[in-house]
């Protein structure tokens, strides 16, 4: 166990580190938050709506992690696989779940690093007015799980292939499928021709439901055990992978 | 230590490895060859944990390697072949990541990277990053992480690949060191290599070990194996030597007036030199010069494995 834990540091560490030994950390991270700032400033009108809330910052975060989450990932594994170096790291002793999980939570802090520099935002909307600290609080919970679901399915894409630019294509698109799971244009579509329980059920799948209870300042167990069987899902079908590529 | 039995692997329908078997005792240096995709790498792959084989065995000091790789693979050092590394971190950043997860932490860690970095004459470049090395420099920090845990069992696919003759020699020198309380096994395809530090060597060829011997017995196995070179002056040496019975074939390889040389291929498991001695005191040659040949690993590889070749197209 203590051999797990330490494996899984060292290789969170690695990725963390590499992460900012290269441009893609203060890329990213400087992309996040303009795009971020734009939507809420200039789409959502923060100002002009004169309302204390971050309800207009929030609901932009299922389209930009869509597009900025796989960037993220895609580099998870396709890089070890195309450099080889995955052949290095499972003849260490270390094993797929061990070297999953220290690449997972790596990039879930980096994007937990990058979400919570949108800081100033609160401290804007506490200045201008008194906006419900619960609320916001529940927001960027929301807003952390919504992250790690994306993450999950991005480093599953990025097991399945040594390219990364597929990897991002299809972690793009799964995402897409996820947000617009619940959405009327998806729903009619299926309704037209599919029994109720299926529509439902493909409903169910969608991001966006769950994610909006999580806005309105609602921690549900329901939505909490939904972004985490979506994240022990995506995490176990990559180890999955993994072992049917790599062999164990 | 490592005692391989009946390995095989298949990928879709291609059987890249058909069972293979051997045994390797601490001490040896085994040199593993065979032609290009003879399944060199699927063998050494699978030793490593890497691969789980399709049907057979490896077992790592007792340890069945398919079933608890991870405990077997504390006891090997394993480099890749082309040497794979994380580019972006720098050789001593790249071996404390190794280290640490070698379960070696603070002074011990440390220590362990300074060692390696000595011993593998990595100093100049500990601060680079992986990525602005020479080969060279690449090869030996892919060859600092296998020993960063002191293993018994040293795995190297082609450790020497792609070196100029005065690296390879500091990578065999090392290699030699080491080798008395370790098994090595590397995978090469130059032979001078396998002469020039290994006691055992097997060869495979499409899968199958078609030779498992001592790189000198090896050599016996050429068809110029103890042939003599003779340069000598006299009369009549070409059809006199010919005629001795220890001998099976004479080529003359120049001739000019009464000078000749001449290769002389003795009979199996004979040797031609007392013969000839005798034969050129008694006729009053006089030998000018004299080679006995001790056969040469290449003409064996070839002979050995280009047959096996044909076997499998037929």
């Amino acid at each position: 166990m203590t051999e797990t834990i330490q494996h899984v540091l060292a290789i969170a560490k690695r990725e963390w580190r590499s992460y900012f030994d290269s441009p893609v950390a203060y890329v990213f991270i400087i992309i996040f938050l303009m795009l971020a700032g734009f939507f809420t400033f200039s789409v959502s009108r923060f100002y002009e709506a004169g309302q204390a809330t971050l309800s207009g910052f929030f609901t932009w975060h299922p389209w930009l992690y869509m597009i900025l989450v796989p960037a993220v990932a895609m580099r998870l594994w396709a890089e070890e696989r195309r450099s080889g170096t995955i052949e290095l790291l499972f003849t260490v002793s270390v094993t797929p779940i061990q070297a999953l999980l220290g690449k997972f939570i790596a990039a879930w802090l980096f994007l937990a690093l990058a979400l919570a520099l949108t800081f100033p935002l609160v401290i804007t909307a506490v200045y201008l007015g008194a906006p419900d600290l619960g609320v916001v609080f529940s927001g960027y919970f929301g807003s952390m799980l919504l992250a790690g679901a994306y993450l999950s399915v991005g480093m599953f894409t990025s097991a399945l292939t040594r390219n990364q630019v597929i990897s991002f294509i299809l972690a793009v698109v799964i995402g897409l499928f996820l947000i617009l799971a619940g959405f009327p244009p998806v729903t009619d579509l299926l309704a037209r021709w599919a029994p109720v329980w299926l529509v439902d059920g493909v409903a169910a799948f969608s991001f966006m439901s769950h994610y909006e209870t999580l806005q309105r300042g609602i921690i549900d167990l329901r939505d909490l055990a939904y972004f985490a069987s979506v994240m022990a899902f995506m995490l176990l079908a990559t180890q999955a992978v993994l072992k049917s590529k790599v062999g164990r | 230590m490592i005692k391989v039995k009946n390995l095989v692997k298949d990928f879709g329908r291609r059987r890249a490895v058909n069972g293979v078997s051997f045994e390797v005792e601490k001490g040896t240096v085994l040199g593993f060859l065979g032609p290009n995709g003879a399944g060199k790498t699927t063998t050494i792959r699978m030793i490593a944990g890497f691969l789980p084989p399709s049907a057979g065995t490896v077992t790592v000091k007792g340890i069945d390697v398919a079933t608890d790789p991870v405990a077997a693979q504390k006891n090997i050092g394993y480099m890749p072949e082309n040497a794979p590394l994380y580019e972006d971190m720098t050789v001593s950043g790249f071996l404390r990541f190794i280290a640490e997860i070698r379960g070696f932490s603070g002074t011990e860690q440390k220590n362990r990277v300074d060692q390696v970095i000595e011993r593998c004459f990595l100093q100049p470049v500990k601060n680079q990053t992986i990525d602005t090395l020479s080969k060279g420099y690449r090869q030996r920090t892919c060859f600092a992480q296998t020993l960063l845990h002191d293993p018994d069992i040293l795995l190297l696919d082609e450790p020497t690949e792609g070196l100029d003759p005065n690296q390879k020699q500091v990578v065999r020198d090392m290699i030699r060191e080491m080798a008395p309380e370790k098994v090595i096994m590397l995978s090469t395809h130059v032979l001078e290599e396998v002469e020039a530090i290994c006691t055992r060597a097997i060869i495979i060829s499409a899968g199958k070990v078609v030779a498992d011997d001592s790189p000198a017995a090896l050599r016996q196995r050429s068809s110029s194996y103890n042939a003599v070179e003779l340069a000598a002056k006299g009369q009549g040496i070409a059809e006199k030597t010919g005629e001795l019975p220890e001998v099976g074939k004479t080529e003359v390889l120049e001739a000019a007036g009464d000078t000749c040389r001449l290769r002389i291929f003795p009979k199996a498991g004979k040797n031609a030199v007392p013969a000839l001695l005798a034969a050129a005191q008694q006729q009053g040659w006089t030998i000018e010069d004299l080679k006995v040949d001790e056969g040469r690993l290449d003409d064996v590889f070839r002979q050995i494995t280009t047959t096996e070749d044909t076997k499998e197209a037929e």
